[in-house]
């Protein structure tokens, strides 16, 4: 049977494993480009094989160190004024020149906004597979194949998805699900440079405007208090309580969806992946969904009023209530400041009742 | 130009979440009783595709992979506004990953020919993951705007001005015309069905339906064939191992007992 063919094969690939490097606004390299290289040099130590990562900028060699620091052999490096910010165009262009170059066999790329939009486009121009989202990414090593594992659609499954007979092997990940190890000052790599050609782009896209404030990185936050649809909305009652605790609020997709909440803040398989220390569940039921949202919290503690919500299978602390009193109350001791083991003297009497239903908000309206 | 201004939705049919149930022995899914409907994020792609023509004019096709049944679905979207359908339906279009189903968009809308905006919603909502819109720009050679929730268009210029919203802020992009659009998920709210219009979406309404031969697709591309990955094997997902201790006591006690957790545990 004819089959669609890769750009470059199975033969022609190079055993290595290329990562693509996304900046920070401030300068830097982005988290999700660490954890990706992270992941990158654990699966080359085991096959063997070199990681290098790929950069573009206008003068950005001074991030060599970084991302040799952080697991790269090599850094294939792209720089020019033209390559200064990101530009689908310009960007696709030069990763696709410097792909077919040095044809590597594995392609890592972060799911940011650049990140997709540029992985989705290569995968086309190569002719080859695209795993998107993958949870997880290991590698056959007598195959040479990546193994990308992927949530499905219902709960509790894991897909493995691989390509067998197309080069580059193409994955894509979400922040936050792997995790950056240490940087090592003493590694050693090589800086390469990469070409790029000018004015090879048959349209041209322009940046007018760009204004980005400050970044809701809810993959960094030490305590998440999520809401479900059991809250009915009333999110600034989980507000309150995730403030007083320094941490932050995310949501089911129920709330999301019916203009609760920000999209920003759903958690789960098509939101954010967390690492807090504790997340707190409040009015959720524990659809696998969600759960793989907070799979890394240390400890889980789960509000819910129905004794067989499935998400007390997955809580390290259950509470069976209303979660619109139990909040209050729990909010009000921690105003309070009480010691611990003094509760009773505090929070006597009725709970407070919650704040009236926080108005609907639309996504699409920020800034 | 400005009334023949034409526009595509890529529209695709997905099992309501809600219906679809998840068999709590086998943990595989159960999609056979599950009513479906029109992608949700798609519906904002039409949304603000209906936006457009309510304020330029021009018309809007709808633009679907799939099997016959979708045929009803999309009926709705000509009853909010729409004026075509078109439905890619093939026994060898299945089994599609992006690289195929991409493929087999773009022939169409190389095929319809006179299109100025294609769009497209963030993403399907039964478990793709938004890779379909740069895939099918890039077989066109179209320019890719995403994330998208607010857009002009500049028709002496031949240029698309659309806003992004992305994480901390936005960005505002131009891009010759035609262009492709992915429109951000939940930027506006769609319009339900003109009841007027109905009676003709769910009898008249033109549905043109095109399978492989029709748009001279090619075998090696389409479907299976014509898809990269390949699902290799299933495992049951790792469950972290929890506690599970139920607090016991009244409200207040509840309250008392998670401050103390909490006080514990938070750095
Ligand atoms: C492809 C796909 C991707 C998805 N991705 C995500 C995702 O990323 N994130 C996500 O969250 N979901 C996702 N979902 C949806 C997911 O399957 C569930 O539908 C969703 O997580 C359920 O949200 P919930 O727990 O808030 O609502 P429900 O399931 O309705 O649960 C509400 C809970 O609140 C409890 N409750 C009600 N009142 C109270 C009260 N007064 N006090 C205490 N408890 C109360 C109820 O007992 C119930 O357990 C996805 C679905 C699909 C199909
Ligand atoms: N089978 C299909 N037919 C038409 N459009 C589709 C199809 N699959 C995906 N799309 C479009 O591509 C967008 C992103 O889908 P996905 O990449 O599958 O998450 C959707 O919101 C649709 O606009």
């Amino acid at each position: 049977m004819t089959m669609v063919h890769s750009r470059y094969g199975v033969e022609a690939a190079r055993p290595e494993i290329w990562v693509y490097l996304e900046r920070e606004p401030a300068g830097g390299l982005a988290a999700v480009s660490l954890e990706l290289l992270s992941k990158a040099r654990e699966l080359a130590d085991e096959a063997g094989w070199p990681a290098a990562g790929l950069l573009f900028g206008e003068a950005v060699e001074g991030l060599a160190e970084e991302a040799i620091a952080h697991g790269a052999d090599r850094l294939m490096i792209s720089q020019h004024p033209e390559l200064a910010t990101f530009r689908i165009e310009s960007y696709a262009a030069t990763a696709y020149a410097a792909l077919m170059a040095f044809r590597p066999s594995i392609f890592l790329v972060g799911a940011t906004p650049d990140g997709r939009d540029l992985a989705g486009r290569l995968a086309v121009r190569l002719r080859t597979g695209l795993n998107a989202d993958c949870s997880d990414l290991r590698l056959d090593l007598e195959r040479g194949v990546l193994i990308s594992e992927v949530s499905g659609f219902g709960g509790g499954v894991l897909a493995l998805i691989e390509m067998a007979h197309h080069r580059p092997q193409m994955a894509t990940v979400r922040p936050g699900v792997f995790t950056v190890t240490p940087a090592d000052p003493t590694r050693r790599g090589e800086v390469v440079p990469v070409d790029y050609q000018p004015g090879t782009e048959s349209w041209r896209t322009t940046v007018v405007e760009h204004m980005i404030g400050e970044r809701l990185d809810l993959t960094q936050t030490p305590i998440l208090v999520a809401g479900g649809r059991g809250i009915d909305g009333q999110f600034a009652m989980l507000q309150e309580l995730a403030d007083l605790l320094g941490g932050d609020v995310g949501a089911t997709r129920p709330p999301v969806d019916e203009g609760f909440i920000e999209r920003e803040r759903q958690i789960g398989q098509t939101g954010i992946v967390c690492r807090p220390k504790v997340a707190i569940a409040c009015g959720i039921s524990g659809a696998f969904h969600f759960l793989v949202g907070i799979q890394e919290a240390e400890i889980v503690i789960a509000i819910n009023s129905d004794p067989n919500a499935p998400i007390f299978d997955s809580a390290d602390y259950c509470v069976l209530a209303d979660v619109h009193q139990i909040v209050p109350a729990l909010t009000a001791i921690l105003r309070a400041g009480a010691r611990p083991g003094k509760q009773t003297l505090v929070a006597a009497g009725d709970p407070q009742v919650p704040a009236g239903r926080e108005g609907k908000r639309r996504r699409g309206d920020d800034v | 130009m400005m009334f023949d201004f034409h526009m595509v939705v890529c529209v695709k049919i997905v099992p309501k979440p809600e219906e679809v149930r998840v068999d709590r022995e086998s943990r595989r899914l159960d999609r056979a009783n599950a009513r479906s409907e029109i992608n949700p994020p798609d519906m904002n792609a039409l949304e603000l595709a209906l936006d457009l023509k309510d304020r330029t004019g021009g018309r809007i096709s709808l633009l679907s992979m799939g099997p016959p049944f979708f045929e009803m679905y999309l009926r709705v979207g000509l009853a909010m506004g729409a004026d075509h359908v078109y439905l890619l339906s093939d026994r060898a279009f299945g089994g599609a990953d992006t690289l195929a189903t991409t493929y087999v968009l773009a022939q169409s809308i190389r095929k319809i020919e006179d299109v100025d905006l294609v769009l497209c919603g963030e993403e399907s909502s039964d478990g793709a993951t938004g890779q379909v819109p740069a895939g099918l720009a890039e077989w066109l050679d179209l320019p890719q705007i995403t994330l998208v929730n607010r857009v002009d268009l500049n028709l002496e210029d031949g240029l698309v001005r659309a806003r992004r919203s992305l994480p901390g802020g936005h960005e505002i992009v131009t891009a010759p015309l035609p262009a492709l659009l992915a429109v951000k998920t939940a930027a506006n709210e769609p319009r339900f069905m003109d009841f007027r219009r109905r009676p003709w979406a769910m009898a008249d309404g033109r549905v043109t339906i095109w399978d492989r031969k029709a748009l001279a697709a090619d075998p090696a591309l389409c479907g299976s064939p014509g898809s990269p990955t390949a699902v290799s094997g299933l495992e049951q997902a790792r469950v972290r191992e929890r506690k599970r201790l139920f607090l016991q006591g009244e409200v207040d006690e509840l309250a008392a007992q998670l401050a103390a957790i909490l006080e514990a545990n938070r750095s």
